[in-house]
């Protein structure tokens, strides 16, 4: 080996292999979005509705097992512009990231907003998902393209704080 | 030291596979079992503690998931220990012991079905420096078990006996997973998975669940008539390098009997966490317990539910305590290769 070939370091990967399981709930719930419904769980002792749901509430430690049929439309609770590329991402900066709240949900989930220039986004603004093809359709939550603003006065988002009831 | 009681234990039914079900879906039920055989919520509970081993999930802070499954609303005081759940119960006691609670919620978990459990508890254990030399759970067990079998410790026969009684008390334990019995000639046509090992004296994979309540002294009466009092609780590590220690030699746990001084006591019952049919008799002898009945539950040959197999060692003691005219009862749990990490605990049925 010549001098110029000498490592003075030893590659080692670590690899372990699972069989993940999403968790009976949100197994129910992805079976849902297969289909192209967006179906939240709602707590039977706070009435909290959860969406995606994780299967329990976790303010209360019970089960959601009450199943509450959303619609794909909600509004823009808190945003960010992404200005920096990320490596393999086909999504050309700058766009948005944004935590959507569906109507009817008590939480928020994160997802991606088109069809509006960035400067223009806003809290509170009214959004409704654009699915993919229904062929494409998978078990996942990437079924839905983006959310883009539809011509809805905007929500005043502090009035969609959970109050315990 | 403050006098401190289990009030009550619960325990998920052991799977091959849970399947679907995830984590929180496992400690969910346990959980709401207890609580509502004490007619309690978590609004009674000071401090709560689980056990879990973020490489069985696979994920970085898998543990704080399981917080879901318990009530977090308004904030609770909680901790976790990255180790079997008998550590948790362990944490507890120190938190009553320094006044900041008088009641603990005890729970651990894992799913073994999802990955290659040799592999995991391997990179979960191995105190590697520059890369993981991959020394597998049954391999090291086997190391261990040659020791005690060349030493004379440890005979076959007593191995034999080990596996045929864990299947025979299975029968005792609603939640065991393996109840097939095994005869002398099915054992002995076993292959051998590592030498002197086969499939019968290691513990199966397993998932589920388990919890706990205990109390002060001052608390305990108030959930139960009869709690089960700690009357003793020491735990020993020895070197995390196998090469450094004699694997015949018990010195964590030696130094534990001394403390604890056991071996005054007469012990009517005791469940050791005992992963492989070797460690039976080993520990019997070890704990001086060859008159007392061991493992009624069948003990982790029967299932063995990674982080809560030694909490529910002291579990099941608990329960034979508790619904048997028996005083004294001795649990064990383990850590580690080679039984490297000991606790053990001595419980007591105040008459």
């Amino acid at each position: 080996m010549s001098e110029e070939e000498k490592k003075d370091y030893a590659e080692s990967p670590i690899n372990l292999e699972y069989h993940y399981t999403a968790g009976s709930a949100t197994t129910r719930f992805l079976n849902q979005v297969k289909e192209g419904k967006i179906v939240g769980q709602s707590c039977p002792k706070c009435s909290a509705v959860y969406v995606p749901p994780r299967g329990s509430c976790p303010r209360c430690g019970v089960a959601t097992n009450i199943e509450v049929p959303l619609t794909d439309k909600g509004c823009i609770e808190s945003f960010t512009i992404v200005h920096i590329p990320i490596p393999g991402n086909p999504i050309v900066p700058p766009y948005v990231c944004a935590m959507i709240r569906l109507d009817g949900a008590n939480i928020s989930f994160l997802h991606l907003i088109q069809g509006i220039d960035v400067e223009e986004i806003r809290i509170g603004m009214r959004i409704q998902a654009v699915w993919k093809p229904k062929d494409e359709w998978t078990h996942s939550l990437e079924n839905i393209k983006w959310f883009t603003p539809i011509d809805e006065p905007d929500v005043d988002v502090a009035t969609l704080r959970f109050e315990e009831s | 030291m403050k006098k401190v009681a289990i009030v009550g234990y619960a325990q998920h039914p052991i799977l091959e596979n849970a399947g679907a079900l995830n984590e929180v879906e496992l400690i969910m039920p346990v959980v709401h079992q207890l609580f509502d055989e004490l007619g309690i919520s978590q609004n009674n509970i000071d401090f709560t503690c689980s056990g879990s081993c973020d490489y069985l999930q696979g994920a970085a802070f898998a543990f704080v998931e399981g917080l879901s499954a318990i009530q977090t609303n308004p904030p609770i005081k909680e901790s976790h220990v990255e180790m079997d759940a008998a550590w948790a119960m362990y944490e507890s006691m120190l938190k009553i012991q320094m006044g900041d609670a008088d009641t603990a919620l005890i729970y651990g978990f894992g799913k073994s079905s999802p990955g290659r459990l040799d592999s995991i508890i391997s990179l979960q254990m191995d105190p590697y420096y520059i890369s993981p030399l991959w020394p597998d759970r049954v391999s090291l067990a086997a190391i261990q078990a040659r020791v005690l079998l060349e030493k004379n410790i440890v005979t076959p026969e007593q191995m034999i006996t080990a596996v045929i009684e864990a299947r025979t008390n299975s029968k005792n334990n609603k939640n065991a997973l393996v109840t097939e019995l095994v005869d002398k000639e099915a054992y002995l046509a076993s292959e051998k998975i590592s030498s002197p090992l086969n499939e019968f004296d290691c513990p199966p994979i397993s998932d589920g669940s388990s919890a706990m309540i205990i109390a002060s002294e001052e608390k305990a009466y108030d959930f139960t008539d009869q709690p089960i009092f700690i009357e003793g609780i020491d735990h020993r590590i020895e070197s995390s390098n196998i090469g450094s220690r004699d694997l015949s030699k018990p010195t964590g746990i030696l130094a534990s009997i001394e403390q604890l001084k056991l071996e005054k006591t007469n012990f009517d019952v005791a469940e050791l966490h005992t992963q492989f049919s070797h460690e039976v008799p080993y520990l019997q002898s070890v704990l001086n317990l060859n008159d007392v009945p061991t493992n009624l539950s069948g003990g982790p040959l029967v299932g063995n539910v990674m982080m809560c197999a030694g909490l529910d060692a002291i579990g099941k003691t608990y329960e034979s305590l508790k619904s048997n005219d028996l005083t004294n009862g001795l649990a064990h749990a383990s850590s580690g290769p080679c039984l490297q990490h000991n606790m053990l605990v001595h419980l007591e049925k105040k008459s």
